[in-house]
């Protein structure tokens, strides 16, 4: 499997919205690598033809029926908002896009 | 200065002779359910902002979905109206992006799985203000998935803040997908059409575009006619109406083919449709954004569709427009157009046949609802249901007039009365003595005074010219308040001026 | 009072409340005391419900009064911080979350407080239960009550810590990968994972949603059984709750092994497990066949690939379910966002530890375009082969016994700075979850530090019974005895 770079680390933590320091994406390229690179281990085993398994649980159709239960109360909702003004969740203007 | 040097002069009909539009649809419209799809916070859309919420569709931490029922059955159920195979298995996904209206940072969406595929619409072609099918096309479906709609972020709050508001946040979307087999505006407009009529038919989303619950994108290239390889392609939001979602592809058709004539290359990006300025403005994206990392979502079980299931849910559909359409030309013996427009909604369609089966027999019937009684009701802000006049009472006056109990005329006179009273028309012709006098012998006075009191147009009538039998009958008319026979005035008359 | 409530198990103290030998009060006054004394040192506790905890106590004692007391009635309770409460705060100890209030009880909490649980408070763990030590801690470092210089495990280092210093009688925890078993290893109590889907996930904030499963610590295994009667059964509000029948599981517990197969995974005990925990386990194992078991030889031989497998699915999901903490309705929201893009970035690099954010950034990597197939979709398949192989040994025996862990109690700090062979050292825990299956930690002997070694018993899927039988007559047989930890400080 291809050695992970410093790009790479770099461009995932972005996908997950955090920032590293230098010192930490440094640091992250060495664990990350080691980890991956022990993960190649699933390698040696021969998978085709095995379903994946997306669950411990094999049950399907499992449904709720189509009635309304309460809602929170507003302050409720808005109880661990960082910002509101009592009616929206406020955050820093949204630039682009609708 | 050409007119192809002008992106505004484009018209999606006649680049084709350089190039070929190639167009898919993405609808996503919001299914009508009481309650939420994974939550059972109510989908009402007018409440105020953040009062439609719960822990789950906020998506606080510690919640679980658990799957809305009659969402995966409305889902299927437009999947099979439109032709689409069901899926047997499928399952939820998560599409993880960040974005401030998006509760979890990831949708619950469908990934490789959708609940169905493969279908087919039928679509009349018509152009913006003009319904008389030009064409008909088959558009294929490539899939419909159930998801969950996003929030609502508000820019205009004071402070320059944005605000979100989740009353919207997990409220049932069916995202229909066609295959590119568009090629003009007109088949797009068209297509979004006939969507929301069989939708509509199917009562399972309210389909408001001013409202969201519909929303139609499109993605659009060009390429040179028998050229297998697609172009590059641009997908254009922000349409707010049909008439918008025409005009932006007309423009986007002729703004490609501006840029392929001028030698450059179209940019594969997202271009919102500005309708005021009548343009499509690349929007802004983040290049990784669009690394959604689908998987499996681990908090909901594998959907399955068994026959059974299947069975039951396609036994609850409504006849769809286009067999209903079919059985109005044939089995009711409409023209074509009556047909179509007596299925245009489904509203309308059951009134027609609620009134058919109080038994006016289905030709007057179908005139009555789409002349006299449509322009007495659109002036009162109605459509036509039994809310507005029973179809009993509408059947009950198409009985009287093809009974000869009353003229054409006093029914027409009638109606309005019958539409704001909502009194059985029997009785109101009875109380206001309005039943058409048919005896013979109470009308040979009001024809021989007709015929005194009119020695000329008498006489012509003698001497072979027959127009003037028509005046004669007017003033008979006249005299009986209209309520004379008109067929018995004639007799009545031929026999005065012919027996002499 | 003759005696100390505060170390006594659950059904002792049920016993004594309803002889009315104490009230529910005096027990929790006892317990609170006792956390008074020894949690400076131990370090246990997040937030203790005073209040809370002597109201709930007195509802206690108005229900015995009345006759309606249940098993776990005026029992003391500490909850991982990773269950919602309205009482309180919810902040899987993690600073993203600090002060978070939960408008909604989870479940299992729920469920305690209507069987008439005594909630004591808050307990420490691994941040977002990632972890196996409980150093990764926004809040504070937890001690071994054995050995103070030591981690009590994790990621339910603080349940395991809060009953292993007699601060409850019962701790609820959770276990993604062993973060139930291997704390009460670590700190000589009783640990159990449920089958996936025995109990409800609503309300436990997520870790990995399709390897999270919420369990007892306990002081013995009759108390895990009790804590179990209570908090399994179907939820209308978890999909992947099982709609299965929930036995009495404290009718198992009748001390007869007569009938029991004990398989011994050859794969278990080869040279990678150090001799001071080999010694105590296949002690156990002896023990057991003493009391008439059949011990049976069985192979897991996909074992060596359950922590690369693991790691790969536990991150990917947990990088979607931590994607929320993102600053716009709740938890921490830094000052110096100006637009969306910081309140983002600097929210999350700020207000998640370092553990976490390596799992997110793994875990976005192997879901990551093009990596997808080679990774998560491996490990999926891997994952489905790994449940076989566990279905192929249940073929041939009742019950799986295994080591719990590969050593004792590590030092504070010890495995800090390699997380590799931290996540290496979950390779006899992990199996379980991927598998779904049941699987309980026993304390069953010391090391000659003193330090407590667990063995643990693995279930088929919803047999919880066998193998709460099994450990129950073990705990009966053995004549194990900890003793209780000194507390020195
Ligand atoms: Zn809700």
């Amino acid at each position: 499997m291809k050695e992970i770079a410093r790009s790479d680390v770099e461009y995932v933590a972005a996908l997950a919205q955090l920032k590293l320091d230098d010192a930490a994406a440094d640091r992250l390229v060495g664990e990350l690598g080691e980890i991956l690179a022990y993960m190649d281990l699933l390698n040696e085993l021969d998978t085709e033809g095995v379903e994946p398994m997306m669950h411990a649980l094999e049950v399907t159709n499992v449904y709720r029926d189509d009635v309304t239960a309460p809602s929170l109360p507003r302050e409720a909702a808005l109880q661990n908002a960082p910002r509101t003004d009592g009616a929206y969740f406020l955050v820093p203007r949204i630039l682009d896009q609708e | 200065m050409t007119g192809a040097a002008d992106p505004m002069q484009g018209d999606g009909n006649t680049v084709s002779t350089e190039f070929e539009a190639v167009i898919g649809m993405e609808v996503h419209v919001e299914l009508n359910t009481r309650s939420k799809v994974f939550c059972g916070c109510s989908t009402n859309f007018h409440a105020p902002p953040n009062t439609n919420v719960c822990p789950v569709c906020l998506g606080m931490p510690g919640v679980l979905p658990v799957l809305n029922r009659r969402a995966v059955e409305r889902s299927v159920a437009a999947g099979i109206a439109l032709g689409c195979t069901i899926s047997r298995w499928s399952k939820m996904d998560r599409k993880n992006y960040f974005y401030p209206d998006l509760a979890k940072n990831y949708q619950i969406s469908q990934y490789d799985l959708p609940l169905s595929h493969d279908g087919v619409l039928e679509v009349d072609v018509v152009s913006p203000g003009s319904q008389t099918p030009s064409a008909s096309k088959r558009i294929r479906i490539r899939r419909a998935h159930l998801e969950e709609d996003t929030a609502r972020n508000t820019h205009a709050l004071p402070g320059g803040c944005s605000g979100v508001d989740f009353n919207r946040s997990g409220v049932p979307l069916l995202e229909i997908v066609t295959e590119p087999d568009i090629q003009n505006a007109d088949e797009a407009y068209s297509y979004l059409i006939s969507l929301r009529q069989l939708l509509l038919y199917l009562g399972i989303s309210d389909c408001n575009m001013e409202e969201g619950s519909l929303r139609a994108e499109a993605n659009i290239s060009l390429r040179r006619p028998g050229a297998t390889e697609l172009g590059v392609k641009t997908e254009v939001k922000n349409v707010a109406s049909f008439t918008g979602a025409y005009r932006a592809i007309e423009y986007e058709i002729a703004r490609q083919r501006q840029v392929l004539l001028d030698g450059g290359t179209v940019v594969q990006e997202t271009r919102g449709w500005d309708a005021d300025r009548g343009v499509t403005v690349a929007q802004r994206t983040k290049e990784s954004a669009h690394d959604y990392r689908y998987f499996p979502e681990p908090d909901l079980v594998p959907i399955v569709v068994d026959a059974a299931w299947e069975t039951e849910i396609r036994s609850g559909l409504p006849e769809l427009p286009k067999a209903r359409r079919e059985r109005f030309a044939t089995a009711l013996g409409l023209s074509s157009y009556d047909a179509t427009v007596l299925t245009a909604t489904r509203a309308i369609a059951d009134y027609f046949e609620a009134v058919v089966a109080a038994g006016a027999p289905a030709k007057p019937a179908a005139n009555w609802i789409m002349g006299d009684l449509q322009a007495v009701l659109s002036e009162r802000d109605l459509e036509p249901s039994d809310a507005a006049l029973p179809a009993a009472h509408l059947a009950a006056m198409i009985t009287l007039i093809e009974t000869g109990k009353i003229s054409g005329k006093i029914a027409k006179d009638l109606l309005p009365e019958l539409v704001d009273t909502k009194r059985p028309p029997e009785a109101l012709v009875e109380e206001k003595g309005l039943a058409q006098i048919s005896d013979a012998g109470a009308l040979r006075e009001l024809v021989r005074k007709a015929v005194a009191d009119n020695p000329g147009p008498a006489q012509d009538v003698r001497n072979g010219k027959t127009k003037a039998v028509g005046f004669l009958v007017g003033q008979v008319m006249k005299a009986s308040k209209g309520k004379a026979n008109p067929k018995v005035i004639n007799e009545l008359l031929q026999e005065e001026l012919t027996s002499e | 009072m003759s005696r100390d409530w505060f170390g006594c198990t659950a059904h002792e103290i049920s016993d004594a409340l309803r002889s009315g030998a104490v009230t529910a009060r005096e027990v929790a006054q006892s317990c609170l005391d006792r956390i008074d004394a020894v949690d400076g040192r131990v370090q246990a506790y997040v937030e203790v419900w005073r209040d809370e905890a002597l109201r709930q106590a007195d509802a206690a004692d108005a229900r015995i009064q009345a006759g309606t007391a249940g098993p776990l009635t005026g029992v003391p309770v500490s909850l991982k911080d990773v269950l919602c409460t309205q009482t309180g705060a919810t902040t899987c100890c993690s600073r993203i979350l600090e002060g978070y209030r939960s408008p909604f009880d989870a479940t299992v909490v729920r469920r305690l407080q209507e069987a008439g649980a005594v909630f004591l408070g808050k307990v420490n763990m691994d941040e977002f239960a990632m972890g196996s030590t409980t150093e990764n801690s926004a809040r504070q470092v937890t001690r071994n009550p054995w050995d103070l210089e030591r981690v009590p495990g994790g990621s339910s280092g603080g349940s395991a810590a809060s009953v292993a210093a007699d601060e409850t009688a019962i701790s609820i925890g959770s276990d993604t990968g062993g973060s139930i078993r291997q704390p009460a290893a670590f700190c000589g109590c009783v640990g159990m994972k449920p089958t996936y889907g025995r109990v409800s996930r609503y309300g436990l904030v997520a870790f990995a949603s399709s390897l999270d499963q919420i369990g007892p610590l306990a002081k013995d295994v009759r108390d895990c059984a009790t804590t179990l009667n209570v908090i399994c059964g179907r939820d209308p509000h978890d999909s992947t709750s099982a709609d299965v029948p929930v036995p009495d599981f404290t009718e198992a517990l009748t001390g007869d092994v007569g009938d029991l197969r004990i398989g011994l995974p050859r794969e278990c005990f080869t040279e990678d497990l150090s001799d001071v925990v080999r010694g105590p386990v296949i002690q156990a194992a002896r023990t057991l066949e003493d009391r008439g078991a059949t011990l049976v030889d069985v192979d897991l031989p996909l074992l060596r690939y359950a922590v690369a497998t693991y790691y790969i699915i536990c991150t990917a999901e947990a990088s979607a379910n931590l994607a929320r903490f993102d600053g716009v309705r709740y938890g921490y929201r830094d000052p110096d966002a100006k637009n969306v893009q910081d309140m983002y970035v600097l929210s999350k690099s700020r207000g998640f530890g370092p553990e976490v954010q390596r799992r997110i950034v793994l875990g976005t990597y192997v879901l990551s375009s093009g990596y997808y197939d080679a990774y998560y979709l491996k490990a999926q398949r891997v994952r489905r082969l790994i449940r076989d192989d566990y279905a192929r040994a249940f073929a041939s025996c009742d019950a799986i016994l295994m080591p719990v862990t590969p050593s004792p109690a590590y030092r504070l700090g010890e495995m800090l700075d390699d997380p590799l062979q931290m996540y290496l050292a979950d390779i006899y825990t992990i199996g379980v979850n991927l598998a779904g299956l049941p699987a309980i930690s026993v304390p069953c002997g010391k090391s000659s530090a003193g330090l407590p070694i667990g063995m643990q018993l693995v279930g088929k899927a919803f047999d919880e019974a066998t193998i709460l039988r099994a450990a129950h007559a073990y705990e009966l047989h053995a004549g194990i005895a900890l003793g209780r930890p000194a507390l020195a400080g």
